[in-house]
């Protein structure tokens, strides 16, 4: 559909749902409250996709869940004079009885985590038909045939026996399906979808975007889209509402957000994304934008990447394997292998970008050469030694010379500890520093250096952001000078504009030290910007690796082919290039 | 002066640690302080008790053979006479009188007299001492002031035994007694659930294997069997006996309890980043992930004091638990067992209301602690 359309509608006056005003705040305990929704109006028109774009805490899923009176009771108050019109009434006013079949029948939603919503103990087809009987009044039978209809609507193959199937025995994204298939079963004429590919890989959620996308005009239904990834808006929204804190930045039909964007903060989100044609030095962030305005981050020399051939090398991995087993009756066993023959290596000062959907084994390598996993083939060298072979007494020293940042800040630092801990304790394990009072200037100087202030030494994990306790693990693994850094989804868990400033961190460290990152990530972009060499997996197997901009302009293997084309490239895709 | 050493001075302060956010919360909960206040009365209780500052002198019969309590007023005569009936009452009373009249009296007065008297008659000059002389004016002196105070109260204060022994300062003894009870073996018990919970848990392998057999093997004995199992091993009665047949016997929760939270933490994020950067398995065990699971020991502490409280009262009361020199709410009751046949029901109801506010106060307190420190952390 074109933006035209949705542009049409709204200037015909059809108007499917309003919200004005709305005032949503939660207490957090007894003095304080969060405002999360500060007074917001838009419009959602009959037959189009609206999508509301903002960072995590913009209060874009409790605008959905204000929507459906889904908002927890026990400490979510809904200001007065909010108002949430559906068919002239407000939905804030509705009887909980009545806001039932309302859920059901004219407004149903979609979630993240397929897995999670879904019953593990019923079959599909099972909570399918729950859905049809209790809304739709159907029959038993009834009931199946149609969640049959469903199921092949949403494009599962096979629905008549996949819908004897338990959760478990579907994938991610055919569990997603089932979602939705629950979710159109009763033909809502709202779709509120709250961030539905986020957790999904890039070739399934191409096709969940399609699938939305489909219904949506097949149907002639309304989507509200809810997501914090502008490039896949751009490919499906009409209408886009950008939200932050709370407040609506701006407004307005796609192709104004994408050409023209009035707001500066809309403008920072656009450019802090890395992108696949362009690779400037530094990525801008948000406050670039808010601080100095939009002007001082064009025109920014580009980085050039790649490798000619006459580096250092500092590890190199030869036919890295990793199988695990799992019991088959009582003494067999069944083999699975993570990782078949890996072999790379890794210049100094560059970074390898190793990519790959979910189960490609590209963490598990990661993880062999920290030892964290052991490798069940296959030799790393290192300084001239295989330090896989190594005992563990032998291969402390190595230990802190090659270092690793997880993927998920909010679970890799110890809570219990304060930050000087944190940072103090692997310089006392491997005895770097004279002494306790040098130790701790170390740490301040690292707090300095990853942008957080000295006084963060004596506070706790819990009182920092993700982005910070991204920092924080990085400058744990900075006290011991590694020369290998290994990046495990480092910036995937986080926002975009804080994700912007991690990389460019990342970045300035490497300038700084001349540290080799091997950089596993499954997002492409991310990818591109950082890497000089991409590797890519699929099933544990090396499809194909070189330097980057070559696999990104030509690519070789089949499979490199399909993930890049799954790669969302936001508004521009649908504008025919000029 | 270096500004970080101002800056850490003024941070210093208002950064709070989780322990003492999860104490912030527990100041909320107005159940869970009150509650806390009578578990320190009682703790306080035991601590004056353990140093003699009261009842020490638990074991004196100050009063009547099963005086009441004072608001209740003395035994009527007809009761003492139902109650003389009972036969270590009149053994007692048999005893007590026997004493009254030996009291004082020289045993050798009479033939003293004979010898004296035959003495006038005969030899005249052999003067005749009397070898008992001094020991019956120290006797005299002494019983003189014994008779003082041996007047027994007719009433006490919350009443007394069948030997006339305060029942109040029983009970303050028999928490001492008990709340030691409580409160060691249930350390004991955390301390061995723990260090073996984290090996298996953590290690996993033929080391958890080894600890699961031990426990399904331990668990498969009958509870009461295994405590006199161990009673009949140890052969001698007294609290420490208690304390260790009750943790001995009872560590295998908290095992499971902790065995389960080392295996989800052990693969957390910050334990694989802990051996990145070279943390021996001690250090990951002990240092980084026991305080994380640290609030499960606490509160499984909390609920054995608990439930030991109890185990000690019922080994007592069928006659496994404290020696007859020790008092305890157990052996209190014992002794209530046949002192309620004779309607004597103020024993009972001292043991009883001590160890239900006692046991209440921690159950709660109990409770309070859970809903603190659940770790609503991401």
């Amino acid at each position: 559909m074109s933006p035209m359309n949705s542009v049409k509608a709204m200037a015909t006056g059809g108007i499917l749902l309003s919200i004005r005003a709305l005032r949503v705040s939660f207490r957090i305990d007894r003095t304080t409250t969060l405002d999360a929704v500060k007074d917001i109006d838009f419009d959602i028109p009959p037959n189009s996709t609206v999508a509301l774009v903002g960072e995590s805490g913009s209060g874009k899923s409790v605008t959905a869940l204000a929507i459906l009176g889904l908002l927890p009771r026990e400490n979510a108050t809904v200001g007065s004079g909010s108002r949430i019109l559906y068919r002239d009434r407000n939905l804030l006013d509705v009887s909980e009885r009545e806001m039932r079949k309302l859920r059901g029948s004219d407004i149903s939603m979609i979630f993240q985590e397929p897995m999670n919503s879904l019953n593990p103990v019923f079959t599909v087809g099972f909570q399918l038909a729950e859905v049809l009987r209790q809304h739709a009044g159907l029959t038993r039978t009834q009931a199946r045939s149609r969640a049959v209809e469903l199921l092949a609507e949403v494009g599962i193959p096979e629905p008549e026996e996949k819908i004897g199937a338990y959760p478990f025995q579907l994938s991610g994204g055919q569990q997603q399906r089932v979602m939705i298939a629950m979710a159109i079963a009763c033909e809502p004429r709202l779709l509120i979808a709250d961030e539905p590919t986020t957790a999904l890989d890039v070739t399934i959620q191409k096709q969940i975007l399609e699938l939305i996308a489909d219904l949506q005009k097949r149907r002639g239904m309304s989507v509200l889209f809810i997501t914090h990834d502008l490039a896949v808006v751009g490919e499906i929204a009409d209408y886009v509402i950008v939200m932050r804190e709370g407040t609506i930045r701006e407004q307005g039909p796609v192709d104004q957000i994408f050409e023209a964007p009035l707001d500066d903060y809309t403008q920072a989100l656009l450019l802090c994304r890395p992108h696949l044609a362009r690779r400037p030095k530094r990525l801008p962030v948000i406050d670039d934008f808010l601080n100095h305005g939009p002007g001082t981050v064009r025109d920014v020399p580009e980085r050039r990447r790649g490798l000619r051939g006459d580096e250092q090398i500092v590890l190199e991995a030869h036919h890295l394997g990793k199988s695990f087993y799992s019991r088959l009756g009582l003494f067999g066993q069944r083999e699975f292998k993570a990782v078949r023959n890996v072999s790379f290596s890794l210049a100094k000062g560059k970074t390898l970008g190793v990519v790959g959907e979910s189960g490609s084994g590209k963490t598990t390598v990661g993880l062999m050469l920290m030892r964290l996993h052991v490798a069940s083939s296959g030799q790393v060298i290192f300084d001239g030694k295989d330090i896989l072979a190594l005992s563990p007494r032998e291969a402390m020293p190595y230990k802190r010379r090659i270092q690793i940042v997880f993927q998920n800040p909010y679970s890799s630092l110890n809570p219990r500890f304060t930050i000087g801990q944190i940072l103090t304790e692997p310089m006392t394990i491997h005895g770097i520093g004279a002494d306790a009072t040098q130790r701790r200037d170390m740490a301040y100087v690292l707090l300095e250096k990853v942008g957080l202030a000295g006084a963060s030494f004596f506070k706790y994990p819990h009182e920092f952001s993700g982005g910070q306790r991204q920092r924080i693990a990085i400058a744990r693994c900075l006290t011991m000078q590694p020369e290998v850094l290994i990046c495990d989804e480092s910036v995937s868990a986080l926002d975009v504009s804080v994700q912007a400033q991690v990389l460019n961190l990342l970045q300035d460290l490497q300038d700084e030290y001349g540290m080799s990152y091997i950089f596993i990530s499954h997002d492409l972009a991310v990818v591109k910007y950082m890497a000089d060499q991409v590797m890519v997996l699929s099933e544990g197997e090396v499809v194909e690796i070189a330097n980057s901009d070559e696999i990104y302009l030509n690519p070789q293997h089949p499979y490199t082919k399909k993930l890049l084309s799954s790669i969302p490239r936001g508004w521009h895709s649908r504008v025919p290039a000029t | 002066m270096n500004p970080n050493h101002l800056a850490r001075s003024q941070v210093r302060a208002e950064s709070p640690g989780l322990w003492v956010l999860a104490w912030r919360r527990f100041c909320y909960d107005r159940v869970g302080l009150i509650s806390f206040d009578i578990v320190l009365f009682f703790v306080a209780l035991m601590a004056a008790s353990a140093t003699g500052l009261i009842a020490s002198d638990w074991s004196i019969e100050v009063g009547v053979s099963h005086a009441p309590p004072t608001f209740m007023g003395p035994a009527d005569a007809s009761a003492r006479i139902t109650t003389g009936a009972a036969p270590p009452e009149s053994a007692m009373s048999a005893r007590e009188t026997e004493g009254r009249n030996s009291d004082g009296v020289d045993p050798l007065a009479e033939i003293l007299a004979e010898i004296r008297g035959a003495n006038r008659s005969g030899a005249r000059d052999v003067a005749i001492v009397d070898p008992l002389a001094e020991v019956l004016a120290q006797i005299r002196a002494g019983s003189s002031v014994e008779s003082a105070t041996d007047v027994r109260a007719p009433t006490l204060i919350f009443g007394g035994d069948k030997w006339g022994r305060d029942v109040l300062k029983k009970a303050i003894k028999g928490t001492e007694t008990s709340m030691f009870v409580g409160l060691a073996a249930a350390t004991l018990a955390a301390l061995l659930g723990t260090v073996f919970g984290a090996l298996a848990g953590y290690y996993g392998g033929w080391i958890d294997d080894f600890f699961n057999w031990f426990y399904s093997v331990f668990t498969s004995i009958p509870y009461l069997l295994l405590i006199l199992a161990i009673a009949a091993v140890l052969n001698q009665k007294g609290t420490m006996t208690v304390v260790l047949i009750l943790s001995l016997t009872g560590w295998t929760g908290i095992f499971r309890l902790i065995r389960a939270e080392y295996m989800k933490h052990k693969i957390r994020e910050y334990v694989q980043a802990a051996e990145a950067l070279g943390a021996s398995d001690m250090r990951r065990m002990f240092v980084h992930i026991l305080p994380n699971v640290s609030h499960v020991v606490l509160v499984q502490l909390s609920l054995h004091v608990v439930l030991f409280i109890k185990s000690e009262v019922v080994l007592s009361f069928l006659g496994f638990g404290v020696g007859v020199d020790t008092v305890s709410w157990g052996s209190m009751l014992n002794e209530a067992q046949s002192e309620l046949l004779i309607g004597n029901w103020w024993q009972l109801a001292a043991a009883t209301l001590a160890m239900a506010m006692l046991v209440t106060a921690f159950g709660l307190l109990t409770d309070a602690l859970r809903d603190a420190l659940d770790p609503k952390l991401k």
